[in-house]
């Protein structure tokens, strides 16, 4: 009888009291048009291209990004410039594919692709939601401010001759090495 | 014929009004009280406070589409939420507002109201059986099992409050109570009374019938459209009606300090015991409805049993 009385009735009375003392102490929600939550700066949203600190494009058309993306939402076509640069031709990224699992961004070689911290891409049509290069290049650096690919590279383009990269040693002629 | 007087036209259509936007209004009120509880926030977005978050779910409910499954059978598919509905807003017919306030003084008003919750259970069991659904089948079986169960010890537990007024009439009860509520001669009986309230009204924790999370809210799966929102109005009905009478019966109905009319003393009374249901929503888990059987005929019968044996025995004793 003693037991039935604590666990049936004094437990939800118990019950009862606790939860409705709930009512002083403030709610948890987030009011979240009105309120904006603080965004990580490695949160992974949006996608971007970025430019390199010269303000030329970052991306050298390599298609390692496409190949890591898990979902293939990411296509995209080379092109050369007289000065033999590599650009993409066209780059598209279809966000309605995109899970932001940030694979592109780990396997870009020149810090070109960037995910942001921007989470608002809802569209009303599907077409929408696929993004060409004018959309995804920002002016900026992104993440990495001072990463410049063609100085630090081996690559050889108009102006930049073998051996003159950052760090880079004058390339040997090996058949100057005779005894 | 226009006057504010028992059964004239005026108060019969004032109480329909009133009593189907208070169920209406109730829909916003648990979810505000329950988010409070909840530490959210609820819906605050429709309107001031979100008051107006019930016109848009009655717009909603009306542009869906009322639709029949066709496996169902017609007839009673259609019926059921008509009785309930029918049967809950019958109940309020010997409900006692106020001394110049109600829609008729019956002398067996406490049979009546027993009489429609056990009509109410037709409509539950015929809307679970004339679904052809699993889900609802077995959201019918659970009612008639806890109608079984609760009905005996709900009527038994009124009658202590019957036999301290000597009447079944509801206005009598209240004018008995001017010189003492109920609730202290006859705590024992408020309580049973407020446990079988909550299972008549299929509320939370007793809303075993209907358990959303275990058969996926049982008896009205396959209802859609205004016949859903017949069922769905017709229980926030029921939880009003459940208050008016506990309120009635064991807390002196529109008695009460005369700088307030008592209408307002009724709608009070009424809206804490409202509250409180709401709060049982937001505390209490729900018991498997074996153990609401076990606990209804082996626990709460004997003891109203006992209460209605020794109320007599007093009654007797000091007469």
């Amino acid at each position: 009888m003693y037991t039935l009385i604590k666990d049936t009735l004094l437990s939800q009375v118990r019950t009862l009291w606790m939860v409705f003392l709930k009512i002083f102490t403030k709610a948890d929600t987030v009011e979240y048009p009105d309120v904006q939550p603080y965004m990580f700066p490695r949160w992974r949203g949006r996608i971007i291209l970025s430019r390199d600190p010269d303000g030329e494009e970052r991306c050298v058309a390599c298609n390692l990004c496409a190949v890591a993306c898990p979902v293939d939402c990411i296509a995209l076509q080379k092109a050369e410039t007289e000065d033999g640069r590599w650009y993409p031709e066209f780059f598209r990224i279809n966000f309605s594919r995109c899970i932001m699992c940030g694979f592109c961004e780990e396997a870009c070689p020149t810090n070109a692709i960037q995910l942001t911290p921007d989470f608002e891409m809802a569209e009303y049509a599907r077409q929408d939601m696929v993004w060409e290069k004018e959309d995804l290049l920002i002016d900026g650096t992104g993440k990495y401010h001072d990463y410049n690919y063609y100085r630090v590279a081996g690559k050889q383009i108009a102006g930049k001759d073998k051996g003159e990269a950052l760090n880079e040693a004058p390339p040997v002629d090996v058949r100057s090495l005779l005894p | 014929m226009f006057v504010l007087e028992v059964g004239s036209v005026l108060t019969i259509g004032l109480i329909l009004a009133v009593v189907i936007v208070v169920a209406a209004m109730l829909i916003w009120v648990e979810r505000r009280l329950l988010s409070f509880w909840q530490e959210r926030l609820g819906p605050n977005r429709v309107g001031w406070f979100g008051l107006l978050q019930v016109v848009a779910d009655m717009i909603k409910i009306f542009t869906k589409e009322d639709w029949i499954p066709p496996f169902a059978d017609r007839f009673s598919f259609v019926i059921a939420p008509a009785i309930i509905m029918s049967v809950v807003l019958l109940s309020f017919a010997v409900i006692p507002f106020a001394p110049n306030i109600g829609v008729v003084d019956s002398n067996v008003g406490v049979l009546f109201i027993l009489a429609m919750a056990s009509l109410g259970a037709y409509s539950v069991m015929l809307g679970g059986l004339s679904s052809d659904n699993k889900y609802a089948l077995l959201g019918s079986l659970r009612a008639a099992a806890q109608m079984v169960s609760y009905e005996v010890f709900m009527g038994i537990s009124l009658l202590g409050v019957v036999a301290l007024s000597g009447s079944f009439n509801l206005r009598v009860i209240v004018e008995a109570q001017a010189d003492g509520w109920y609730v202290i001669p006859q705590f024992a009986g408020f309580v049973i009374f407020l446990i079988a309230g909550i299972a008549e009204s299929h509320r939370l924790p007793f809303d075993i019938p209907e358990a959303e999370q275990e058969i996926c809210s049982g008896y009205h799966t396959e209802y859609s459209g205004m016949k859903f929102g017949m069922f769905f109005v017709a229980e926030y009905i029921g939880l009003v009606l459940v208050s008016s009478l506990i309120t009635v019966l064991f807390f002196g109905g529109w008695l009460g300090p005369s700088f307030l009319p008592p209408i307002i003393w009724f709608a009070i009374k009424s809206s804490m015991f409202i509250a409180f249901f709401i709060l049982l929503r937001a505390a209490i888990p729900r018991p498997r409805y074996d153990q609401l059987m076990n606990y209804g005929w082996l626990f709460l019968l004997p003891v109203s049993l006992l209460n209605l044996l020794v109320t007599g025995a007093i009654i007797l004793s000091t007469q």
